[in-house]
């Protein structure tokens, strides 16, 4: 029952896709082309470029594509609940040991330990980012202007990128 | 943890609408949707503190999936139980849902669309500075002394440089604040 197997590929994929992102892409291809034959490559880039170009993880939106393509919109349903599930669980489970110890010293220490490291991701990850994004003039003078103007004022994050979209569709 | 403003309990119509607006724009993925959870959650409607908030992403991180729908589920759960991290969770998944549903049904060629990449050419740059000064703003409050300072650069190190994998660093993170806690306490509870 596609229905089924839909919602279990998924599920598969969510339950082992650690870091999030371009990390779960590789099992995703895995799954969806090479296993099941549910979309071809050409059409796998293409679900990649639409993942880029609209809000949401990849995960879900290759999710919700492939199992509209595979078995309409109940496939699409299918396959995003399942994508979704492992990680609810695991979450829920971890929030409840996290909330449930946390006036326990160890805990207090060991997230106040782990915070800088968070610190770090964040910064980490935007470095990383602006080395494959910032390729010209254009992107690194719209990189330092939005610096700016996100220190400089407090206009939202959702302003700031439907503005700096537009900036990119007049430049 | 610290303690975060529980008077701030959420209805949850206003709880689902703020994880609906940021599914809806958080392009990019990973960690790009932190700046604007932190904007809603901590700063808007100051439903967590930026301890709470760092220790949130140190929990999603730890599990396989995308760290904005985690979050959801995690913020979700602490603020409100179950119906909670559902209707948090729902609010996060719904936009892109609806998307790529409309893209299926009706325009299968937006990967080529001209107008579309020239837009995503401005909103990157954006983007990179959006998780950049994100970045900043928690450094400012999760770094208090130079003991932090030298974990932070050694944790960048071995990010950039020995390229170790985010979950092994924060596991090494956990087990370092853990010892220091185990140590001051061998030494007659002092405070570190």
């Amino acid at each position: 029952m596609i229905l089924l197997r839909l919602f279990l590929t998924f599920a598969f994929i969510g339950a082992f896709s650690f870091g999030g992102g371009y990390s779960m892409l590789t099992l995703i291809q895995e799954e969806v082309v090479l296993h099941h034959n549910w979309l071809n490559i050409q059409k796998f880039s293409d679900i990649v470029a639409i993942s880029e170009m609209t809000p949401g993880p990849i995960a879900i939106n290759a999710a919700t594509y492939v199992g509209y393509r595979t078995a309409g919109f109940p496939g699409s349903l299918a396959a995003t609940v399942g994508v979704i599930l492992p990680s609810f669980f695991i979450v829920l489970a971890l929030a409840k040991i996290v909330l449930k110890n946390k006036e326990n010293p160890y805990f207090q220490g060991a997230f106040s330990g782990l915070r800088p490291v968070i610190v770090v991701l964040i910064i980490g990850a935007s470095l990383r980012l602006g080395t494959e994004i910032i390729a010209d003039f254009k992107s690194l003078i719209l990189t330092i202007a939005a610096i700016a103007i996100i220190f400089l004022t407090k206009i939202h994050p959702v302003l700031i990128i439907l503005g700096f979209g537009l900036i990119g569709i007049l430049m | 943890m610290t303690k975060s403003q529980e008077k701030n309990k959420p209805a949850p119509a206003i709880l689902f609408m703020t994880f609906f607006k940021i599914g809806a724009f958080t392009f990019g993925g990973g960690l790009a949707m932190i700046p604007l959870i932190r904007r809603e959650v901590v700063e808007n409607r100051q439903w967590l503190t930026d301890e709470d908030f760092m220790d949130t992403i140190a929990v999603t991180q730890s599990a396989p999936g995308p760290i904005a729908v985690n979050s959801a589920t995690f913020i979700g759960y602490k603020l409100a139980g179950i119906p909670g991290a559902l209707t948090a969770l729902s609010g996060t998944v719904l936009p892109s849902f609806l998307v790529i549903l409309l893209i299926a049904v009706f325009l299968e060629n937006l990967g080529q669309s001209f107008l579309l990449q020239k837009f995503f050419s401005g909103v990157r740059p954006a983007v990179i500075a959006l998780i950049l000064t994100a970045g900043i703003r928690m450094g400012r409050k999760a770094l208090r002394n130079t003991t932090d300072y030298l974990e932070a650069v050694i944790a960048f190190l071995l990010l950039i440089i020995a390229d170790f994998h985010p979950i092994i660093l924060i596991i090494l993170g956990a087990l370092w604040g853990a010892s220091r806690v185990h140590h001051a306490a061998k030494q007659g509870g002092n405070k570190q």
